[in-house]
């Protein structure tokens, strides 16, 4: 089994971000990889441990500026073999590249540089554009399956059996036969922290790299951002000193309760 | 001159596209099949907002149109037994080509989300999800980054394919409709099956269109005393929610979970306990009408948030609470 995964360079996820007139500041802002993706490196790499998965390959796929170069390091040095990365100056954090493209961008990799990918593992959504889209998008491109929000994923004959979160608790989806794509929720794993000597080995690992715009996907952005801006902020609140006070400001002052 | 041509050109192709402007309804799959769910009427209301066209509903079964709103003029029914992303896709495709609707709209939930980008795909579109605001039939506010910044964003595809926020939008009123109900012949797909679903059953209101909302973090220390908490719901009729943290350490089951990646809740009362307040879970209460927080950690971020913070052992204050409403 051959498998490609989704990695994405975001802000890390303990910033508080600012907003400017061009959209968030991102100057000088700590980046990470996105927490989802790094669950879906996991579960590719426990695939590739797991004997009776019988996986030849892990390659993972990033899409962005040069220092997507150091996401791709990260994704290697948990046990990813090779890396690609889709160069483009581009914002990806929904100002510029969107979702759409970037699934198209995964497809063109399938069709035409990875011929053999039998699962697509990312993560349900990253945490700055928060659209959840490439995954389901992907596989609509593709004609392939899909499991969103994937809480467990177990090998099923030539197939998946796959516990994914639903509105109201969960549910178990079959997939008959590979190929297909899966998107990884919260609880799918936990992920391990690269050792010293996998970052090393990593650094050795082939990456491609290729510019976004010899995949004859159409980058231009279907839906334009016209203007960024902050959300009306909360009034302050108060301290009540005990329960009799706040029962009182509830009842009199918020009337949310009888 | 010829400006004057160009601008009438403009006028009348807007004129045109307003004429032709309907849109479909994906409706979340509703666990009472005599009511429409919550989600569904938030996604109906949002799309009166879109234009004055005819809007469609889209079920997987039948429904009475009584139970509908009247500003539904036709009810599609699948007639499909799942609610797989596959199946609804294809559904979405071939209600497309059949009556080329101008907007597709789904509900934000966790369904909406597996569904539309699939179905976006199969149209060759671009959707824009999660909207919190409706300022025109292609202008529309979506957040991003977990909240902390909001987007407004303008769509140029010639199908506008659209998920809305339950909790930014009124439920429609159901006021009943005159509409027919017409059969979609759907082909059965093979890519997915159905296995089985394990859904939490309660009898309190549902976390994401609740009033109330009663929510405990990593601070309630184990799963039972989670029914302090169910307490105090009860006695004010709310539901109860979970931070990341509780779902996480096995308190509670992950559909509980309110943020960025679970449920989003505006209720008009949210008291967090034992909730220390990440930038993750305010995106998912941050709209709640009045934010109360009972927590032991004068620090914690959730206390700057909240209306009213009790800075007190959550172990003595909500019982309290609970036995003097």
């Amino acid at each position: 089994m051959k498998i490609l995964v989704g990695v994405k360079r975001v802000v890390d996820y303990a910033v508080k971000v600012r907003v400017g007139a061009d959209g968030v500041n991102l100057k000088n802002v700590k980046m990470s990889l996105n927490p989802f993706c790094e669950i879906a490196v996991e579960e590719a790499v426990k695939l590739k441990e797991n004997k009776a998965a019988n996986v030849s390959e892990v390659v993972a796929l990033s899409v962005g500026p040069k220092q997507c170069q150091e996401t791709l390091r990260t994704a290697l040095a948990m046990g990813c073999d090779r890396g690609i990365h889709i160069s483009t100056d581009l914002r990806t954090d929904y100002m510029e590249l969107q979702s759409d493209a970037v699934a198209k961008l995964f497809q063109k990799v399938i069709e035409e540089k990875e011929k053999d990918i039998h699962l697509v593992l990312v993560g349900k959504q990253a945490i700055d554009s928060d659209c959840g889209q490439v995954g389901p998008a992907l596989a609509g491109y593709m004609s392939w399956p899909q499991c969103t929000f994937a809480s467990k994923v177990d090998l099923d004959g030539d197939g998946l059996l796959v516990e994914r979160e639903t509105d109201s608790g969960t549910e178990t989806i079959k997939v008959p036969k590979l190929p297909a794509v899966v998107t990884c929720d919260l609880r799918l794993n936990t992920p391990r922290y690269a050792t010293l000597p996998n970052i090393m080995k990593a650094k050795k690992k082939k990456v491609d790299t290729y510019k976004a715009e010899e995949f004859g996907v159409d980058l231009e952005v279907k839906n334009k951002v016209l203007e960024v801006y902050e959300p009306p902020s909360r009034k302050e609140g108060i301290l009540v000193d005990d329960v009799d006070t706040l029962i009182d400001k509830l009842r009199n002052e918020a009337s949310v309760i009888q | 001159m010829l400006s004057t041509i160009a601008r009438r050109g403009r006028l009348l192709s807007t004129s045109i596209s307003i004429r032709c402007a309907s849109t479909l309804i994906i409706a979340e799959p509703a666990s009472d099949v005599s009511a429409l769910a919550p989600s569904t009427l938030a996604a109906i209301s949002a799309a009166q907002k879109l234009h004055s066209g005819p809007i469609t509903l889209m079920l997987n079964t039948s429904i009475d149109p009584s139970v509908v709103p009247s500003s539904i003029s036709t009810i599609l029914n699948t007639n499909q037994s799942d609610s797989l992303a596959e199946t609804i896709a294809a559904a979405v495709k071939k209600a497309q080509e059949t009556y080329s609707f101008s907007h597709i709209v789904a509900p934000a939930t966790k369904f909406g989300s597996n569904v539309l980008p699939r179905a976006a795909a199969a149209l060759n579109c671009s959707p824009i999800t999660d909207i919190i605001d409706i300022l025109s039939e292609d202008t529309f506010v979506r957040p991003i980054y977990a909240g902390s910044a909001l987007a407004k964003v303008q769509s140029t595809e010639v199908v506008k394919v659209l998920s809305v926020r339950s909790t930014a939008f009124d439920q429609a009123e159901v006021d009943g409709s005159s509409a027919t109900v017409v059969d979609l012949d759907v082909e059965k797909q093979i890519l997915t099956e159905f296995v089985k679903a394990n859904v939490s059953k309660s009898d309190r209101p549902e976390l994401s269109s609740a009033n109330i909302v009663v929510s405990g973090g990593r601070g309630m220390k184990n799963g039972e005393n989670f029914h302090l908490l169910e307490a105090l719901a009860d006695k004010l009729g709310g539901a109860v929610g979970a931070s990341r943290a509780a779902v996480d350490a096995g308190y509670v089951p992950n559909d509980l979970q309110v943020g960025q990646t679970g449920k989003v809740v505006a209720p008009d009362l949210y008291i967090a306990v034992g909730i220390s307040g990440a930038i993750q879970h305010l995106s998912g209460m941050k709209d709640s009408k009045t934010i109360v927080a009972i927590n032991s950690d004068a620090e914690a971020p959730i206390m700057q948030v909240a209306d009213y913070a009790l800075c007190q052992d959550l172990f003595k204050a909500v019982p309290e609470l609970t036995e003097k409403l």
